[in-house]
């Protein structure tokens, strides 16, 4: 199993290498630089702004130095928010991101594993439609329709709740967390319920019906159970989704969450804050569907013994 | 049919499991109760107002940034020696009492007064001004508005590098409270820079102890590190989420100041600052979406504010690729567009069509009206110019940055040029870093502007035109034009002078490397408990006498 875990640790270096020479030209050679503005910058001032951050130097000289910072953990200071670095910038952002990103993952699994099971124990009835249907729409719904219209009708006509913020005001994470999640939801409602349709008909569950076991327990213990790995492979790159994908509904919501850094950086040319958030996001989504793959193994006795022998 | 029952029942925990998850998820927040009291019903209760404040701040140096974001907070932390009446843009007091000017308009003495102090409690001195000035002109700092300071003798040379000692620029404390400054030339607009934040003073002993004077970007600006001399102090800055200003105990005139805090919120999307504003989240929005001008003007809803604003809407000429090299043809395309149906049909904001490039204000200058709509005058113009009814005339294309409203007024341009002079232009977009490198590089031939006056005077938007100029994006040179603006620097007769400006303007619209179309609004929605708050053309805010009522 360590083995296993090392050797993709090793298959991932060299991925991220490549994400990070590939964005570190690929954003120099866009048009336009970070001190570019409609009150145009005089020669003097851009020589001494290019010097302050190395931007004078051939662009090879650039590479290495900003690998060598790299690997000291020094992502190199934000252009955009010069009194700043990218890597106080995403310290600072990150927590929110992430914990948005489990609010709605577990707004998700609530709803998908409870919509899936309810359609899967119904099948081919209204309670199963219902759900399904109700899926679809939230898998085409993208966040940033379904965020206003959760906001015009929780937060303006019936003032339940805050239309932004994050952590300011109460209740101001229930929108975004319900906006973010509910694709999601959707998702694991429909893997929930085509996996439990299979398992629900096989033997053991027979043998357990025959041994008078109340349904409760049949469907949560041993139903789903068996039923739950597809969800929880699909958990890694939904995780690594929601962090990465999070930009969306953190702008709706005014949440200051990395994922509007990462916009935004691009917008403005912030090659440094480009950079640092590329490599975070590529860490993270290498890292969790490097632990959905574990958790599958050890979730599925073939697949463990498959890579222990 | 027991499983049905067991179904319902299964529902029913679920409905609940998911309801409990949303009340856990609201427990996971702060435990205070508001009552149903929004946040600007508090703010009204115990004097805090809400801004909406566009994007984040780069920084807080007055001396290395140039954002109005940042200019909005940057008010309330520092202050010049002058300040403007927020309602008639006068020249007022501010940290000096008063000055006095030479008969030469050269020599300004500023006495500064013996209540102003740092916020750290540190007396404000007259060398504190010396020592921010230095710092404000040194070539490392690299501040890109060390041009407002030019207008002082030997300013430029220092800034260039070609003087090192800054003893030599014209900045002197004559005492602990007397800064006399010399002028290079007589220049009447000079005290209306001095509110600007460029000339803000920094408490330069606070700076030194993060980094060197010239160091830019060092951590002086953080909350519990920032000196200043504003009428507020620096209270909490967390990035992309909230910035706080707490009323300064010791700003001279903190009696009259009768907001306890301002709480400015970084919002770049205009809708979700929109609905902030109707949630009662924000007492005063930064902009407004144009689609929803109409909605609240049907409503007469009194939040709705539009006033005329400082700056100008235009499309450049590349004069330098044909056709547009000819007069003719640039004079053909600006009289073909009807500019009243644009702002009435397409903008929809109350902006007001443009016929020359400077906005009509109280600075004394009436800028002329040329360019009205005339289709027959453009034909024949056309005509005169090789292309009679159109014909021959080679596709040009229409550069903007990519925006809904400048593509709106794009299209609209382009079908009056295809209806009048039956010719066609194509448009495109470029996104705005694409779109300012390919100014830069000149590589466009017909292309939108803006401009918003850095200061109250024609010369803002005038200067911008002399040959050379990194803002004259037309390439076009003329000396005659040169020759008047300089001259129009130097003269102190303010009739005089506005008749030179009067003269290069009508030159600048006969020769037409330039399209205008528009007078900017501006355009924000202002709860109604905000009083006091200034409407002017300059947008020039002062927070000392907003107050918020509490109605209830």
């Amino acid at each position: 199993m360590s083995r296993y875990i090392l050797s993709r640790l090793f298959q991932a270096l060299p991925v991220l290498l490549i994400v990070i020479t590939a964005t570190f030209f690929l954003v120099r050679a866009a048009p336009g630089g970070p001190f570019d503005d409609e009150r145009v910058v005089s020669p003097d001032v851009l020589k001494n702004l290019n010097e302050r951050y190395n931007l004078n130097d051939p662009v090879s000289v650039q590479y290495l130095k900003y690998l060598a910072g790299l690997l000291k953990g020094d992502l190199g200071p934000s252009y955009k928010f010069p009194a700043r670095s990218v890597n106080e910038l995403i310290a600072s952002g990150l927590p929110i991101t992430f914990e948005l990103a489990i609010y709605a993952l577990i707004v998700a699994l609530i709803i998908g594993l409870v919509a899936g099971i309810i359609a899967a124990l119904r099948m081919n009835t209204k309670w199963d439609y219902g759900p399904m249907a109700l899926a679809m729409i939230g898998i085409c719904l993208p966040s940033f329709v379904l965020g206003p219209i959760l906001v015009l009708v929780f937060g303006i006509k019936l003032e339940w709740l805050p239309v932004t913020g994050w952590g300011s005001l109460p209740g101001d994470k229930v929108l975004p967390s319900i906006t973010l999640g509910a694709a999601y939801a959707a998702y694991i409602a429909r893997i929930t319920r085509g996996s439990m349709i299979e398992v629900l008909s096989q033997d053991f569950i027979r043998t357990a019906r025959a041994k008078g076991l109340s349904q409760k327990r049949i469907v949560v213990v041993h139903a789903l159970r068996a039923a739950i790995p597809p969800v929880i492979s699909f958990l890694g790159p939904a995780l690594a989704g929601l962090l990465a994908g999070s930009f969306v509904v953190e702008t709706i919501f005014q949440i200051p969450g990395l994922g509007r850094f990462y916009v935004e950086a691009a917008f403005n040319r912030d090659y440094t804050m480009i950079l640092g958030t590329t490599i975070f996001f590529s860490v993270m989504i290498v890292a969790f569907n490097l632990l959905a793959d574990i958790l599958l193994a050890w979730f599925n006795p073939r697949l463990r013994i498959g890579l222990s022998s | 049919m027991p499983l049905k029952l067991k179904v319902k029942h299964f529902v029913n925990t679920t409905l609940s499991c998911v309801g409990l998850a949303c009340i856990a998820l609201m427990g996971l927040q702060s435990a205070c109760s508001t009552d149903g009291r929004t946040p600007v019903d508090i703010g009204n209760r115990e004097g805090i107002l809400h801004l909406g404040n566009g994007a984040e701040l780069a920084d807080l140096d007055p001396h290395t940034t140039t954002g109005i974001p940042e200019n909005n907070v940057q008010i309330a932390l520092f202050e010049g020696l002058v300040a403007k009446d927020p309602k008639t843009l006068e020249i007022m007091p501010a940290v000096a009492e008063r000055w006095e000017v030479s008969i030469d308009q050269l020599t300004y003495r500023f006495y500064i007064r013996e209540a102003a102090r740092w916020s750290n409690g540190d007396d404000l001195t007259a060398q504190d001004f010396v020592w921010s000035y230095q710092r404000a002109l040194s070539p490392a700092l690299a501040n890109q508005y060390a041009y407002q300071l030019f207008v002082i003798k030997n300013a430029k040379a220092f800034n260039h590098g070609d003087i090192e000692d800054f003893s030599e620029v014209a900045v002197k404390a004559l005492d602990t409270k007397i800064l006399e400054i010399v002028l290079e030339n007589p220049t009447p607009y000079f005290l209306s820079l001095l509110d600007h934040h460029s000339t803000f003073p920094v408490h330069t002993a606070s700076i030194k102890k993060f980094g060197d004077l010239d160091e830019r970007a060092t951590r002086w600006t953080r909350p519990g590190n920032l000196v200043g001399n504003g009428p507020f102090t620096l209270h909490e800055w967390k990035i992309n989420r909230i910035l706080k200003v707490k009323k300064n105990p010791l700003y001279w005139d903190h009696e009259n100041v009768q907001l306890n805090e301002i709480h400015y919120h970084p919002i770049q999307n205009v809708v979700t600052e929109e609905r902030m504003f109707r949630a009662g989240q924000l007492h005063k929005t930064n902009s407004l979406m144009p689609n929803k001008i109409d909605s609240y003007r049907d409503a007469k809803r009194s939040e709705l504010k539009i006033h005329p604003y400082y700056g100008s809407y235009y499309y450049v000429f590349n004069t330098g690729k044909p056709p547009l090299d000819s007069v003719k043809v640039r004079l053909a395309l600006s009289f073909a567009v009807d500019r009243e149906a644009i702002v009435q049909k397409v903008m929809r904001g109350g902006e007001l069509p443009a016929y020359a490039l400077t906005p009509a204000s109280d600075t004394g200058y009436t800028p002329p009206k040329l360019h009205i709509f005339d289709p027959a005058k453009a034909k024949k113009l056309l005509a005169d110019a090789g292309y009679p009814e159109g014909k021959g005339f080679p596709e040009i294309e229409l550069l903007y940055n990519t925006q809904e409203q400048h593509k709106r007024v794009a299209v609209a341009i382009q079908q009056m040029w295809k209806k009048h002079l039956n010719i066609n232009v194509a448009i495109y977009n470029q996104d705005w870093k694409v779109y300012l490198s390919s100014m830069k590089e000149g590589d466009f031939q017909i292309a939108r502007r803006g401009w918003i006056g850095d200061y109250f005077d024609p010369n803002t938007f005038l200067d911008m035109f002399v040959s050379g100029s990194g803002h004259n994006q037309a390439q076009w040179a003329n000396d005659d034009y040169d020759r008047l603006i300089s001259k129009a620097g130097k003269t102190a007769d303010r009739s005089q002078r506005m008749a030179m400006f009067y003269e290069a303007e009508t030159l600048l619209m006969n020769e037409a490397p330039i399209l205008p179309i528009y007078i900017y609004t501006s355009k924000y929605l202002l709860a109604d408990s905000v009083e006091n708050w200034p409407s002017n053309i300059m947008d020039y805010v002062s927070y000392k006498q907003v107050r918020l009522s509490d109605a209830e």
